[in-house]
């Protein structure tokens, strides 16, 4: 049973209230609008609220600690799942990287952590969920933490330590027990404010990405754009991975843009490779991190965290 | 008595900046006899052992780590619950 069906239902009951003709291009575009729209919105209040929950226990001080004495595999691993529950904001790229760095987790982890995070999070999860169903969903996540642990595995078998800027490494190992103690009220009103906190970054790109999804949906012919970005299109997956590297703040309405791609005939491993691209390889974020690390370090995570990218949707649109 | 020392720490992103003005305005409401400071330098919050921001520390202590909360009362509350011992 479908339990978004009374969304549609709704959907259905508005589009024709307001006098629009069931079977014609505005109708399909306006039920699809608000029948997603309601559902993507949903979906977000409650996974991000339930994801933050859990985050109260799970803060990035106690994961740093965790990962602080792993063998190196077991780290890359344990730092990209735990880099799903944690939020990534450009703001906080520079304590946790240096935060991590200097309590001696292995840089490869702390890269795997950081590529993870971004990529794999809850907000994305909803809009796949929504828009893609739960098959691409779990394909997108596992593929998002097999690159995460790969491109970790690789950058810290390259030893490039000495790239991390100088002042990185002098700060002696610190202790995290600092941290406040939170009651049950504290944690439920982390999650409350930090829900709403989302949701409002969030809305408008939603509805303008779900709103474009909609029109294109509506207006534009199936498998218009398989001509220019269909699974034969070799050209497709690097080009789409390149202009997702500026679009990172606009994730939340790329993805119901992409949907709609999706459904007029671009191939699923390019759409797949262009979420990753704008989830993973953010501009601001490299701008921001280029304050603790050499720029050669950068341009070799950004290479083979973007070279994993591709291969992925080579593979995806070869198989799928 | 020594006032209060209220440091907002961040990295001088927009929710560090809201978190700071919620606590300037804590601090007057409760009539606070406290100076209230924002720090950007990142390293003090990796001193603290924390890796989040921002950090609301008392007197060098972090109470608020990593979020910004809802509302200024849940600010006061904070403040008002932190024991006046060695001031």
């Amino acid at each position: 049973m479908d339990i978004f069906a009374p969304f549609g239902w709704f959907a259905t009951w508005l589009a024709a209230a307001l006098g629009i003709v069931p079977g014609t291009r505005l109708w399909d575009a306006a039920t699809f609008f608000v029948a997603d729209t309601l559902k993507i919105f949903l979906l977000l209040a409650v996974i991000i609220f339930a994801v933050s929950w859990l985050r109260t226990y799970l803060p990035p001080e106690r994961i740093r600690k965790l990962l602080a004495h792993q063998h190196k595999y077991v780290a890359n691993v344990l730092a990209a799942l735990l880099g799903v529950f944690t939020p990534f904001c450009t703001c906080s790229a520079i304590p946790l990287f240096l935060g991590f760095v200097e309590a001696g987790v292995p840089l490869g982890a702390t890269f795997s952590f950081l590529v993870a995070s971004p990529m794999v999070n809850e907000v994305a999860l909803v809009l796949l969920l929504s828009l893609f169903g739960w098959r691409i969903a779990l394909l997108y996540i596992t593929t998002g933490l097999v690159i995460a642990v790969l491109s970790g595995i690789l950058i810290g078998a390259l030893r490039l330590e000495h790239l991390v800027a100088g002042f990185v490494k002098k700060a002696e190992v610190i202790d995290a027990a600092a941290l406040p103690e939170l009651t049950h009220k504290d944690r439920l009103d982390y999650a409350k404010a930090y829900t709403i906190d989302i949701l409002k970054k969030v809305w408008l790109y939603v509805l303008l990405g779900v709103g474009a999804g909609a029109w294109i949906h509506g207006y534009v012919p199936v498998d218009f754009l398989a001509r220019y970005a269909g699974a034969d299109k070799w050209y497709a997956v690097p080009f789409a991975v390149l202009i997702g590297i500026p679009l990172y703040s606009n994730a939340a309405g790329v993805i119901p843009l992409v949907s709609a791609l999706t459904e007029k005939g671009v191939a699923m491993g390019t759409t797949l490779a262009f979420m990753m691209a704008v989830t993973a390889l953010s501009l601001p974020e490299f701008m921001i991190l280029k304050k603790v690390m050499k720029t050669r370090l950068l341009l070799i995570f950004a290479g083979i965290v973007g070279a994993g990218i591709i291969l992925t949707g080579f593979l995806f649109n070869a198989i799928l | 008595m020594k006032a209060m020392k209220l440091q907002v720490l961040g990295s001088g992103c927009p929710s560090c900046k809201r978190l700071y003005e919620m606590t300037k305005q804590a601090a007057a409401d409760l009539g606070l006899d406290a100076d209230v400071e924002y720090v950007t330098d990142i390293q003090q919050i990796l001193a603290m052992g924390l890796m989040s921001s921002p950090v609301l520390a008392v007197d060098g202590k972090p109470v608020i780590v990593g979020f910004v909360p809802g509302s200024v009362d849940k600010v006061k509350e904070l403040l008002k619950a932190i024991p006046p011992v060695g001031r």
